[in-house]
């Protein structure tokens, strides 16, 4: 078995138009950058995929990575707890002219109904949101004499995600807080590509330091020294850079 | 006018209540400023909401570390014991009650616990981020806030006219007059600034505090 992808473009190859995707990361912390700036380049130069539905917890930064695949017309409907950052304004722009579609989540309620997609469970009730405007239309039901609100599982079509280390099974590392949303994602997508910073051979990650087992994971495409989006936005980064 | 504590003043108010050895999540913004003011000898256990415990401040400019940051995503630090977790596990802290204290902003906090705290309306892009889950589950839910608004009105109202963030969610209201309680879904005043009257105090205030006992003054640093 050997999940290890030879590129990038062939790591983004199979994803169709109007397909969900899960994007991992929070802000630019566990983004993966060159996974989503690998699907741009695919689609500047076939026309797709496009109308894609896009999960992730914020609607990117600046001009680079999620900010730029919105930028650049090919995500139909976003799904995200905060889409707001120090740089909103391609994200913003579409959805006041009601160019993209936005289906506003609690950060908990969407962690937990990625882990509900990922783990087989179709709906679950939590409190948060109960009395809100986000719970409109919701069923909500009394435990121990408390109100909780259904929601429903979330499950994609793909999922990239950015982690430290893979093996040729799919086993993953994280690093710092760059886990976030990944590990989740990983389990609710039918494939899941994921980009780590360097490929280590098979028992080179200790059983006991796996966070990701490779069962959750399609393919992995080694990315060294990957991109930071606070560092491209700092350098004020564009995504694909623009011909003058 | 009035004197009145400012935002970091308020921030050191609250911090004098977190326990040595409390897990507590800082909204993102002003609630951040707590972590500053723990007293001497003890020590909080921070939680951020993108999965991390027991991080410590932020570092000098140009050694951030861009997969250490929190909720707000500034830039944090490690310290000894620091723990890494995805984000199911940090909701799993959240709403499980495993937090001692959540302190977060408002813009609306009601007399029976309501609190408004993450949109002003329709206009804009609405973003909820981590706040309605915040308000379920920490065993104590903090607000701090001026105590009116810009134009003078009461932020401690009777009932919330913006849009919801939870539902008599909210214990205690760190104000920058007043500390005040909320119990049997009525405001009830703890402490107040000494210049201030309990008259002048309750015509800031959009329900009728209840004042079981003389209050104590709210004395604050000059920081």
């Amino acid at each position: 078995m050997d999940k290890t992808l030879p590129d990038l473009a062939t790591a983004v190859a199979g994803i169709e138009d109007g397909v969900t995707v899960m994007i991992g990361g929070f802000g630019g912390s566990g983004a993966p950058i060159e996974l989503i700036h690998a699907l741009i380049d695919r689609f500047l130069a076939t026309g797709h995929p496009r109308d894609l539905t896009v999960v992730n917890n914020n609607a990117g930064n600046g001009h680079v990575g999620l900010a730029a695949l919105i930028e650049t017309g090919m995500v139909r409907k976003l799904i995200c707890s905060f889409p707001r950052s120090a740089d909103p304004v391609v994200f913003t722009e579409r959805y006041l002219a009601g160019q993209i579609e936005l289906e506003l989540v609690p950060q908990g309620t969407l962690a937990e109904r990625i882990r509900a997609g990922g783990a087989g469970i179709p709906a679950f009730y939590t409190p948060t949101s109960y009395g809100t405007d986000l719970a409109r239309g919701k069923p909500v039901e009394v435990f121990e004499g408390r109100p909780y609100v259904q929601e429903r599982w979330l499950k994609a079509d793909y999922a990239l995600v950015k982690a430290h280390l893979g093996d040729r099974l799919g086993n993953l590392t994280y690093r710092m807080a760059a886990r976030n949303f990944n590990p989740l994602m990983c389990t609710a997508a039918a494939t899941t590509i994921v980009q780590v910073s360097r490929i280590v051979d098979a028992g080179a990650i200790g059983p006991e330091a796996v966070i990701t087992p490779g069962i959750f994971v399609q393919g992995v495409i080694e990315v060294p020294n990957p991109a930071q989006e606070e560092d491209l936005n700092r350098a004020q980064a564009r995504y694909p850079e623009v011909a003058q | 006018m009035t004197a009145k504590l400012s935002p970091t003043q308020i921030a050191w108010r609250a911090a004098q209540d977190i326990a040595d050895g409390a897990y507590v999540n800082l909204g993102i913004g002003f609630p951040e400023m707590v972590a500053k003011f723990q007293p001497p000898g003890r020590q909080a256990i921070f939680h951020t909401e993108n999965g991390i415990l027991g991080f410590g401040e932020a570092p000098p400019a140009g050694q951030e570390d861009w997969d250490l940051i929190n909720a707000g995503k500034k830039a944090v630090t490690l310290k000894p014991g620091t723990a890494f977790f995805h984000h199911a596990d940090s909701f799993a802290m959240v709403r499980g009650g495993h937090l001692d204290v959540a302190i977060l902003g408002a813009y609306e906090v009601a007399e029976n616990g309501d609190l408004a705290n993450w949109s002003t309306g329709p206009k804009g892009v609405p973003a909820v981020g981590g706040a309605m889950d915040l308000v379920h589950g920490a065993k104590r839910v903090a607000v701090i806030t001026d105590h009116v608004t810009k134009d003078g009105k009461p932020k401690l109202v009777k009932h919330c006219t913006l849009p919801l963030t939870g539902v008599g969610c909210v214990t205690r209201v760190y104000s920058s007059l007043a500390v005040i309680d909320i119990e049997g879904g009525r405001f009830v005043l703890r402490e107040k600034l000494p210049s201030l009257s309990v008259d002048e105090l309750q015509s800031l205030t959009g329900a009728e505090m209840l004042v079981p006992a003389p209050p104590a003054d709210l004395i604050v640093p000059e920081l």
